[in-house]
């Protein structure tokens, strides 16, 4: 195998490529305002099942997405052709249809040139992550289940990007990115028991393939043949992706307007929002930086705003919203600029701690199916998998059978009684790098389960 | 699953090739972009050109996709357009098998240079793959098609239609929320049209069009005092695999101020009483829990544990335990597997491994015989396909949502066959003494072996001595598969029949999206568990 030095970079266009393409379309732009957005990169991956590599990929793609507008007209157009015809034509497209678009009331005047802080979201390592060096990881996994008599299924992805945003009005950026997940699913092979473990990072020389495979294959001897416990509430201890798995729900409900017209959880009864008021346990910081070494992520947002650190909770009082430039202005609030990550601060208890600390309870590896039941209460739906124990008196005593939950994450951080050191987690249920989230253990107390499952 | 939950297509046959598609004039019939070779006779020599490469490069088998997808949507809110987008991806992938291992690799450089390189390329990460091998993958036989053509039976190609008249076909029917009262609405259409091409070295050359179209609205209703909201999605207009036609059709204008009703009356329903309710579902909401509890359970990868790392596997499993064993539901429930129905999500002249799918039974008469197959897993049946006199071939599964993706295993449509009485929704309220019923998709959940879902709806209704007799609030039911089927002691019969779906079927790592419909007719499921959902913030 080559030194790493020696290894190909993952394919995507550079910031001369980008420049040349952004300059082009501008030039060939009769519209008021023109705005080029232009992604590339590779998504390489590596499926295994039963032991064995089952498919894998690598496919390089570019997008140029192209905006005009004029006066108050707006429309879009996307391409994945780079060729100088192509682009023109996409230009012209994008023309013709925004002069038939009605007016559109809301609309905010392009960007002029922005400062932007330089992100520190892309690795070498994730970003030259060639097949051999894939199958290589998987062996870890695939060869260590078959040596302890296990069935081994799991998911290795990379990706490796490019973006970058240009206007008329002069703004520029062109920022690199990376992302790896890896997680990994063991199964007895007469299916009484299953084991998950998984890990996300920027940074594939972080992620621990063994660790991985030992982490599952344990989960999954431990877990064989549960008995069924009744649902109801249960003090739980979340292990951190668990955590994540819930606690990530709440970004997707911090829209400010939603929230401003009464549709929101964090609508104000009688009107407004509820910036300002406490909604969840004091010990409770929720924070997207782009800048934050372990969860970082690109600092130029999709329309030219800048990303900044945003507060959204701090210590259990809302302190920010997701705003929009519109509504921003609107409301006399500063845009989010927001990076999509996510971080949550977190306490001294370990695992070990907070399971002796438990007289009766479930501990819980992850979940998953997770859906929106009332977005009036955040509350979701979901199942625990591929590892949920119980606890009694201060120990881990033996496997239970998964449990449906409709819980909050609201009521659940409300219920908080301790958290651990928060842990970078692939939390996202279909194995991809996802949203980056940082996020402790914790303990819950009357965590609500409303059925229970024969799934293994 | 995954995020949104909706997605894409495909289209239907016979009928499909003798309608072809009629353009309908006007503005942005042009492409979108112009380095795109203009006859499908260009993919042809390029798909050929790839499979030639990685035969050369030592692949026993390949095939190669090229695809040219344009897809527009259109969002509105109130009286304002939100989003204008139209996105056009060409690209192409091809997929190896080099000694019993399979390789991918796709690329958007159509060129001549480029579909070669790529294709030494997946046979490189074939090559790659064979170090973990434990077992060789093998196929099942499939006839060769040299010049298939097949193309969705839409009738007014969406990308004929002006933008103006699609968007003020929904700021009208926006219009019609608001004066029936709405306090937000939301609108959209969106549309699909992918002309693929594929080739394999079995002599295949096929060339398809397939088009999807989803028009749809939500209304949300907030109560005075901003303590309550509630909204109405527009499931009564299900996406199909159609053209423009669908949107003009569904006339959303026309259903919009019902629909605001509906909202209003969800925000002073009544909380529903926890217990066990009969409940009759209406097509509207039960293709989900087909797709969720019959489609899903069915597809044969998930059974042998290849999917066990994120869609999860089956408690249909190991298959030799349930074939022909397993009593799914009563005498009266058939489950038919298609992707022929004309204006069907999943229809198509042949998959994606070239297959041409055929229409084939996974329940009948109340018991299990059979699962969803591709090439590679018809083989894995072979042994209770030969004891049941069986040709051991695909049914058409292979499916890929991208040229980017690699093809595996997707459900086709999966539908619950209606009953041989003539009965419709009324009848089966009328015949219920104390029950709920569902009208509407809403939220839903279930496990990875598909025994435990949960299930909400759009619309909620008290039966009470076979008559509607009040609008509930906060419902949710949930299941346990096997029990759910088997006390579904009422069918609809063929009038009542209906096809609904879903553009956002995940499965795969990468997820990816497949669009399947569900046909069924209304049923009635005695003594299902009933939860309420309703908490105070």
């Amino acid at each position: 195998m080559a030194p790493r030095s020696l290894r190909a970079v993952a394919r995507h266009l550079s910031r001369t490529e980008c420049e040349q393409i952004a300059k082009r379309v501008l030039e060939f732009s009769k519209a008021d305002e023109c705005r080029v957005s232009i992604n590339s990169g590779v998504r390489a991956n590596t499926r295994f099942a039963v032991n064995q590599i089952s498919t894998a990929g690598d496919n390089y793609n570019n997008s140029v997405s192209i905006r005009s507008v004029f006066g108050k007209k707006v429309a879009n157009v996307t391409i994945n052709r780079l060729d100088e015809a192509s682009l023109r034509l996409a230009v012209e497209n994008s023309e013709r249809i925004a002069r038939l678009a009605p007016d559109d009331p809301e609309l905010m005047p392009e960007l002029g040139p922005q400062t932007y802080d330089e992100p520190i979201v892309w690795n070498d390592a994730t970003a030259s992550l060639e097949p051999e060096l894939r199958a290589e990881a998987v062996r870890a996994i695939t060869e260590r289940s078959r040596a302890a008599g296990l069935v081994s299924t799991g998911y290795l992805e990379a990706q490796a990007q490019a973006f970058a945003i240009a206007n008329s009005a002069g703004l520029f950026a062109y920022q690199r990115s990376t992302g790896v997940a890896f997680t990994t699913t063991v199964r007895t092979p007469d299916g009484t028991g299953s084991g998950w473990a998984g890990a996300s990072d920027n940074d594939f020389t972080r992620i621990k393939p063994v660790e991985l495979a030992e982490r599952a294959i344990e989960k999954a001897r431990r877990s064989i043949n549960p008995a069924a416990v009744e649902p109801g509430r249960y003090t739980v201890v979340l292990e951190p992706t668990a955590a994540a798995n819930l606690v990530q729900l709440i970004g997707g409900a911090l829209n400010a307007r939603n929230a401003d017209e009464g549709r929101s959880f964090f609508s104000k009864a009688g009107g407004g929002n509820k910036i300002g008021e406490k909604v969840v346990d004091e010990r409770v910081t929720l924070v997207s930086d782009p800048l934050d070494p372990r969860v970082p992520a690109n600092t130029a947002g999709g329309d030219g705003t800048p990303a900044r650190r945003v507060t959204w909770i701090q210590n259990g009082v809302v302190r920010d919203l997701a705003y929009d430039r519109f509504w921003a202005q609107r409301m006399g609030r500063q845009p989010s600029g927001t990076a999509g990550t996510l971080r949550m601060d977190g306490g001294d208890s370990s695992l070990e701690d907070m399971i002796a600390s438990t007289e009766r309870g479930l501990l819980v590896t992850r979940f998953w199916y997770i859906r929106p039941v009332d977005p009036r209460t955040i509350l979701f739906t979901g199942l625990t998998r591929d590892g949920t124990f119980l606890i009694e008196n201060g120990r881990v005593t033996r496997p239970v059978k998964n449990l449906r939950y409709n819980e909050s994450p609201i009521f659940m951080l409300n219920n908080l009684q301790a958290m651990g050191r928060p842990e970078r987690v692939s939390a996202s249920e279909s194995g991809g790098p996802g949203q980056a989230i940082m996020i402790p253990a914790m303990k819950i107390r009357d965590f609500t389960f409303t059925s229970t499952s024969d799934a293994i | 699953m995954s995020s949104s939950r909706r997605e894409f297509l495909q289209q239907s046959a016979a009928a499909a090739a003798a309608i072809g598609i009629i353009t309908a004039d006007r503005a942005n019939a042009a492409p979108l972009s112009q380095s795109q070779p203009t006859g499908q006779s260009d993919h042809r020599e390029l798909a050929l050109r790839a499979i030639d490469a990685a035969r050369g490069a030592g692949a026993q088998y390949a095939d190669c996709r090229i695809s040219s997808a344009r897809s527009q949507n259109i969002g509105t809110r109130e009286r304002r357009v939100t989003n204008i987008g139209d996105n056009e991806t060409f690209g192409f992938g091809v997929r190896v098998l080099v000694d019993g291992c399979w390789g991918f690799a796709a690329s958007a450089d159509v060129t001549a240079d480029e579909v070669a390189r790529v294709a030494r390329q997946a046979v490189a990460q074939a090559r790659a793959n064979r170090a973990a091998m434990v077992r060789p993958v093998e196929m099942a036989p499939t006839d060769p098609v040299p010049n298939g053509v097949w193309r969705s039976p839409a009738r007014i190609d969406p990308f004929t239609v002006a933008i103006e008249d699609k968007a003020a076909y929904l700021l009208e029917a926006n219009a019609a929320a608001l004066d029936a009262g709405a306090r937000f609405v939301n609108s959209q259409m969106f549309f699909l049209k992918d002309e693929k091409t594929f080739a394999s070295t079995l002599g295949t050359v096929t060339q398809q069009t397939i088009m999807r179209a989803q028009p749809g609205m939500t209304v949300t209703m907030v109560s005075a005092d901003n303590r309550d909201f509630q909204t109405r999605q527009s499931t009564d207009i299900q996406p199909k695999g159609l053209g423009y036609e669908h949107v003009l059709d569904a006339d959303l204008k026309r259903h919009a101020a019902r629909w605001v009703e509906e909202a209003r009356q969800k925000l002073t329903a009544k909380p529903v009483e926890v217990g066990r309710y009969d409940l009759v579902l209406h097509p509207t909401h039960l293709w989900l829990t087909i797709h969720e509890a019959i489609a899903h359970p069915t597809e044969l990868d998930r059974a042998y544990g290849y999917e066990a790392n994120y869609a999860g596997t089956s408690f249909l499993a190991p298959p030799e335990d349930f074939l022909g064993k397993f009593r799914y539901g009563p005498d009266f429930m058939n489950v038919l597997a298609d992707r022929s129905a004309p204006g069907s999500l999943s229809a198509c002249g042949w998959d994606d491994e070239g297959v041409a799918p055929e229409d084939f039974y996974i329940v009948k008469d109340g018991m299990f015989v059979d699962y969803q197959t591709t090439r590679e897993q018809a083989m894995w049946l072979d042994a209770w396909y030969k004891s049941r006199n069986m040709p051991t071939r695909s049914h058409g599964c292979s499916y890929a949502q991208t040229w980017a993706d690699v093809q595996f295993q997707r459900m086709p449509n999966v539908n619950l066959l209606p009953g041989e009485q003539d009965l419709v929704w009324d009848d089966l309220i009328a015949a219920t003494e104390n029950g709920i019923a569902i009208i509407g998709d809403g939220s839903f959940s279930i496990d990875q072996q598909r025994y435990n879902a949960q299930f909400g709806g759009q619309l909620f209704y008290e039966v009470k001595n076979g008559k509607i007799t009040g609008m509930l609030k906060d419902v949710a039911y949930q299941i346990r598969t096997p029990e759910f089927w088997n006390a579904m002691d009422m069918i609809g019969g063929r009038r009542s029949y209906e096809l609904g779906g879903a553009f956002g079927d995940g499965k795969g790592q990468p997820a990816q999206s497949n669009a399947v419909s569900h046909g069924c007719p209304p049923t009635r499921h005695k003594q299902v568990n009933v939860i309420n959902t309703g908490r105070n913030a």
